[in-house]
Order: structure tokens, then C-alpha cells, then sequence
């Protein structure tokens, strides 16, 4: 690691080697415990050889799942239907829809769902346009891998590293200072000499962050629009070619129709990423400024702002929002898996 | 792979009049195609490109100046590193807590999740199907749902209608939450992919185990799990860049203190305050992106794999 050669104080080091030293532990306390259970369960024979294992295998996950994903999603419900300002509050009471109504009148909440609706529509469709002219520019292309790696490297970029390296494209100085972001330094040598503070400025702020949220998702759209067009069968886009079909005319009748199942599939999934998005508008300018989204909002509300019941609302809002975006592509890829 | 590299020379005769036009377009076009993919890379990796070289600049070129100025004014230094790492509130610790975060988080589901997917796929019993798929539906939920519910079961246990079901793990303000949750909410994911691939596996080798006797434990540990590597190994590089990458996680069950945050959740602090800062910005930034961009290089292969096979992470 990068930090071994740097004279580093005891009590960091020490700090550090603690938290590694905790790390092992559970690891290989984990690890041991499994390795026990199999043991003694391993002795087990006759009748009930099979219940034990079916226990041992499928009962941590099942405990998992049950205390993290179902419980606490109808704890959600239900708290979205009371008045809890706070963790823990007493003498709450159920007060209906009211959450909900409130999330749909006030013009503050308003503005951010029709916000999150704008990154919904706009987000998934320029990512997958990009990510499909780039799959299909590289289809037959020698070194592909390098333009390829280079689009799906920001795949692996946290969304607070992307907000920081786009800091240094939307960075604002005054017009006569020299200029540290790149956007505005390219503006200003095509002739535009007073450029806007970027991210301060509404609503183009807004889709400047969108600008990072395509940047991100693009590559993954373009990996599995790739492969979807590397799927068609050579015999099919042979005949088409010798039926004259050739460019932009094999592309729209032949090769869109082709992959439209996996078009529908990356839309939505980049769509449900897109609904969740929080770190980005969290990282730059946490949601000031005129540019919260729905994500955003319901954290501040549970855990900055202290009204629990609504941001649980703001959560449901968003689960009822993904439900049929998830239901459509699992239909989707059971459906794939079967013609297969 | 088979169709990037056909040759055009289907038709052997010299071409004359619209035929040689249209052979010329199309040879033009495939040029100005990988050009254009070209340009496409370039524009993408820019950004990246500038952060980088920004992060080796001196601290007061990077603070007052644009990176591109680095090839006409040269400046190197390491001082902004220097700085991230060793100062006060800097990044060494949030780094190994991103690592000791992170590895937990990424092993211990993928022993939960492939016995489960082992169990789901040949220990056949009533219900195991039906199980399989609420499992798999549980995608729909997404996190930001399970948040105040879990940070409340960490802190007074399980209970409903106030009755005490489970009592708290005694976790709470430790980096085992963190573990814990992530494990949680991986299970639907990691149970999909890692079932679909133990499915797969050959039949007659269970039959074969089975038939010397072999009990189901065994046959998980000695045949299944080695076997399975390849499904296990897109999962863990999917999980091990979620977790490393994961903010919300970090910052709800993370606290506040630098002592126990990961590197996001430090770094989008230090953005606020390093905000006026750019020269720290940029080694700081590099630092939060380097390990993730180390592994999903190097594990490129398998985390497409993974994606191709077809994951709608929750």
C-alpha cells in the first residue's frame, strides 16, 4: 500500500494494526464456527442426515434475510403510517396516509420527486444511448478492449470518488483568475468569457450531476449491449447484408429488434440505480441549491431532520416505484433463462 | 469474439462505379468508427485523467491552477499525499477501515449464500422452490427501507409490540454492524447467482457422491464449493466493489467519528472541508478510488461475468 513509506506515528499504526487484527479474528471465528458445525453435524446419520444439513445450510441465510429485508421493510410500512419524529419516541400514534398526503402537497417534496422523475427519465436513456453507439462502434473493431475498458472504468468509481474527480470539471473561478475547472476553462476558449458557477446555478445544476450519474452507468449498458449484439447469430445479419441491408438500416431492422428484450433490461436496471442515487447530490452540494432527490431527501429526513415517519414514507414511495421495475425484469430474465 | 475480425474480402473481382463507392464508404466507416470509439474512451477517461495528474502536482500549482497547465509548467510533489495520509482526520485510517470493512463483508456472504444456494439446489425438499424465489424477489426492497428498522434492532433488539424477540447483537457503534448489514442485504443477489451456477454442476457427480455415501456436508465442502469458484469469485468482485463503494451503509451505521468511517464516508466530509482546498482534494480523491480500481482491473473478467449473468443489485 501507498502509505508504507511515509513515516507514519505509532498510534495510527497502531490503530491500524488493531483494526486488521479484529478483522482476522472474526474472519477466522466465522470460518472456525463453520468449520465445528460441519464437524458435529457431519457425525449425524440415518433419518435425519438430510433435515440437519437443510438447517445448517439454508438457516443462516434464511435468519439473514428475515431480520434485514422483511422485518425491517414492514417496520417501514408501518412507521410510515404514524407520527414518529424520532428513534425510540414514545406515544406515537397511527395517523393514516397523512405521510404520504404531505409527501405529494408540500411544494418542497413536490419539487423533488418531479426532480427524481427528470433524473429517471433523462439518466437511463442518454447511459444506454452511449453505452449502444459504443457497443456498436467497437463491434468489429481490433483492440476493442482498450476504448471498451476505458468507458467501463468509471464503473468501478464510488459515486463520492466520481463527485470529487468531477470537482475538478465544474470547479467555479472568477473569469479572470486562471481557471482550475476544465469546463469552464473549455468554455471560455470557445469565446464564451463569463461562464456560470456551475453547480450553483439552477436548474442547470441539476443535470450537471446527471452528467456524472451517465458518465458512471454508461459502460455497464455498453458491457451488456455488447454482448447482446455479439449474441445475434453471423447467419442472421449475413443474409441481411446480402439482402443490402447495410449501416444505420442493419442496425434499425435488424440489430435493434434483436436485442430489444436486453435494451428494456439495462434501461430499467440503470433506472432503479438512478431512483436510489443519493452520494452524488449527498457529495456536492447535499441536495442545496435546488437539486435534491428523492433518495436524498428521505435520509435527511430519517436521520438529519428527525422525522422518521416521513422519510419512511419517502422510502415506500420508492419501493412501490422500483416494485415493477424489479418484477419486469426478473419476468424478463426467467423468460431469457427458458428460451435458453 | 468470433465476428471483430472478418476480413471484407468476400468479393474477389475489381470493383467498378457504385460498388467500389460503397466498398470505400464501408472501409471509411469502420475507421471513422474506431475513431469515433476512440474519442468516446478518451472523453470518458479525462475526468479521471485530470485527478490523477492533479494529485502529483505541487499543492500550490494543484490549488491555484488547472491540471492541464502540469504540460506546460511541470510540477511534481508528494506533499499533498503526505498530507492526506499523515495529517490530522487524513485518509490512512478510513483506508484500513475500508479494508477491514470491506473483506469481512465480501467473505462471509459468500459462505452463507453458497450454502444456501447448495441447499436450494440439490437437497431438494417441499418448498425449496418457493423459497428460492421470495428470496430472489426480496431485490424489490431496497435498502434505504431496511435503515432505521436495523439501526433500531441494533440498539434495542428485535421487538414486536413490545415484546423484547431477539435482544441486540451488542454490536452497536462497532465496525461488526457494518459487516452484518451488508451480509444481509447481498443474500438475495448472491444467493441468485451463486444457486444458478451449483445448479449447473453435473448431476451424475451428486449421484456419485451420493451413492458412496457421502453425506450432503461433505459433498458441499469437497465438491461443491471448489467447484463453484468461478460463480463465487464474479460475486465476491461484485460484493467486495459494493461494499468498498457503499456510502449509505457507512454513513447511517458508521458514526461520525474518522476513527470508524470508511474512506467514502470520509472523504465526502473531508469534501466540505477540503471543498476550498483543491490541492488535498485530488490525492485524497485518488487514494478513495485506487484499490477499487486495482482489483476491478485486474478481476475485469470476472466481475462482466458476473453482470452478464444477469444482476439487478438491490
Amino acid at each position: 500500500m501507498a502509505t508504507a513509506y511515509l513515516p507514519m506515528d505509532s498510534s495510527t499504526a497502531g490503530q491500524a494494526a488493531t483494526t486488521l487484527l479484529g478483522v482476522i479474528e472474526a474472519v477466522g471465528g466465522f470460518i472456525a464456527i463453520l468449520a465445528i458445525v460441519f464437524f458435529v453435524a457431519g457425525r449425524a446419520t440415518g433419518r435425519l442426515q438430510k433435515p440437519i444439513a437443510v438447517v445448517i445450510c439454508l438457516g443462516p441465510a434464511l435468519f439473514l434475510v428475515t431480520l434485514g429485508l422483511i422485518i425491517p421493510a414492514i417496520t417501514t410500512i408501518n412507521n410510515s403510517l404514524m407520527n414518529q419524529q424520532f428513534l425510540g419516541q414514545l406515544n406515537t400514534k397511527y395517523i393514516g396516509f397523512k405521510n404520504y398526503a404531505y409527501a405529494f402537497t408540500d411544494p418542497y417534496t413536490q419539487q423533488t420527486i418531479v426532480r427524481t422523475v427528470l433524473w429517471l427519465l433523462i439518466v437511463p436513456t442518454l447511459a444506454v444511448f452511449v453505452g449502444l453507439l459504443m457497443a456498436l462502434l467497437v463491434d468489429r473493431m481490433k483492440y476493442a478492449s482498450i476504448p471498451k475498458t476505458m468507458v467501463f472504468l468509471p464503473t468501478a468509481i464510488s459515486f463520492v470518488g466520481a463527485s470529487v474527480i468531477w470537482a475538478y470539471v465544474y470547479n467555479y473561478v472568477t473569469p479572470s483568475q486562471p481557471q482550475t475547472g476544465l469546463l469552464s476553462e473549455v468554455v471560455m476558449k470557445l469565446g464564451w468569457s463569463n461562464p456560470p458557477n456551475w453547480l450553483i446555478t439552477v436548474p442547470l445544476n441539476t443535470f450537471l450531476e446527471m452528467v456524472i450519474m451517465i458518465w458512471i452507468q454508461a459502460g455497464f449498458a455498453m458491457v451488456i449491449l455488447g454482448a447482446a449484439l455479439k449474441g445475434i447469430p453471423d447467419e442472421i445479419i449475413e443474409s441481411a447484408r446480402l439482402d443490402g441491408a447495410s449501416g444505420v438500416r442493419l442496425f434499425r431492422t435488424v440489430q435493434i429488434p434483436m436485442i430489444r428484450t436486453t435494451l428494456v433490461v439495462v434501461m430499467t436496471t440503470v433506472m432503479i440505480t438512478t431512483l436510489k442515487v443519493f452520494d452524488i447530490v449527498f457529495t456536492i452540494n447535499n441536495g442545496n441549491f435546488n437539486t435534491d432527490v428523492l433518495a436524498r431527501q428521505m435520509y435527511a429526513d430519517m436521520f438529519v431532520t428527525s422525522q422518521v415517519s416521513r422519510g419512511s414514507a419517502l422510502a415506500v414511495i420508492l419501493f412501490l416505484a422500483v416494485t415493477p421495475l424489479v418484477y419486469y425484469n426478473i419476468r424478463q430474465l426467467r423468460r431469457e433463462r427458458e428460451i435458453r | 469474439m468470433t465476428t471483430t475480425t472478418r476480413p471484407p474480402v468476400k468479393v474477389q473481382q475489381p470493383l467498378t462505379g457504385k460498388a467500389a463507392v460503397t466498398a470505400v464508404r464501408k472501409a471509411f466507416s469502420g475507421s471513422l468508427a474506431s475513431a469515433a470509439a476512440v474519442l468516446i474512451g478518451v472523453i470518458w477517461t479525462i475526468p479521471t485523467f485530470g485527478l490523477f495528474v492533479n494529485s502529483f502536482r505541487s499543492r500550490e500549482a494543484a490549488a491555484t491552477t488547472g491540471w492541464w497547465e502540469f504540460f506546460v509548467h511541470p510540477s511534481f510533489s508528494l506533499s499533498g499525499y503526505n498530507e492526506v495520509l499523515t495529517g490530522q482526520g487524513g485518509l490512512a485510517i478510513p483506508l484500513v477501515n475500508s479494508l477491514a470493512i470491506t473483506i469481512p463483508a465480501t467473505i462471509i456472504p459468500i459462505f452463507v449464500a453458497s450454502m444456501a444456494g447448495y441447499a436450494l439446489a440439490w437437497m431438494r425438499f417441499k418448498g425449496s422452490d418457493a423459497i428460492f424465489f421470495g428470496i430472489f424477489a426480496l431485490q424489490v426492497v431496497p435498502l434505504q427501507m431496511a435503515l432505521v428498522p436495523l439501526q433500531q434492532y441494533y440498539v434495542h433488539g428485535l421487538q414486536i409490540f413490545g415484546i423484547t424477540v431477539l435482544p441486540s447483537p451488542g454490536i452497536n457503534g462497532t465496525i461488526a454492524q457494518i459487516w452484518l448489514t451488508h451480509t444481509m442485504f447481498s443474500m438475495p443477489l448472491a444467493i441468485f447467482l451463486i444457486h444458478n451456477f451449483i445448479a449447473q454442476l453435473p448431476s451424475s457427480l451428486m449421484e456419485a457422491a451420493r451413492v458412496d455415501g457421502a453425506p450432503h456436508l461433505r459433498i458441499f465442502r469437497s465438491i461443491v464449493l471448489p467447484l463453484s469458484m468461478p460463480a463465487i469469485a464474479s460475486f465476491g468482485i461484485f460484493q467486495f466493489l459494493w461494499v468498498w463503494n457503499d456510502l449509505l451503509v457507512a454513513k447511517t451505521f458508521g458514526g461520525t467519528s474518522p476513527d470508524m468511517q470508511p474512506v467514502t464516508a470520509r472523504m465526502q466530509s473531508l469534501v466540505g472541508s477540503y471543498g476550498a482546498h483543491l490541492d488535498l482534494l485530488a490525492p485524497a480523491g485518488f487514494l478513495t478510488i485506487v484499490i477499487p480500481l486495482i482489483v476491478f482491473l485486474s478481476l475485469q473478467r470476472y466481475f462482466v461475468r458476473g453482470l452478464l449473468a444477469g444482476s439487478v443489485k438491490g
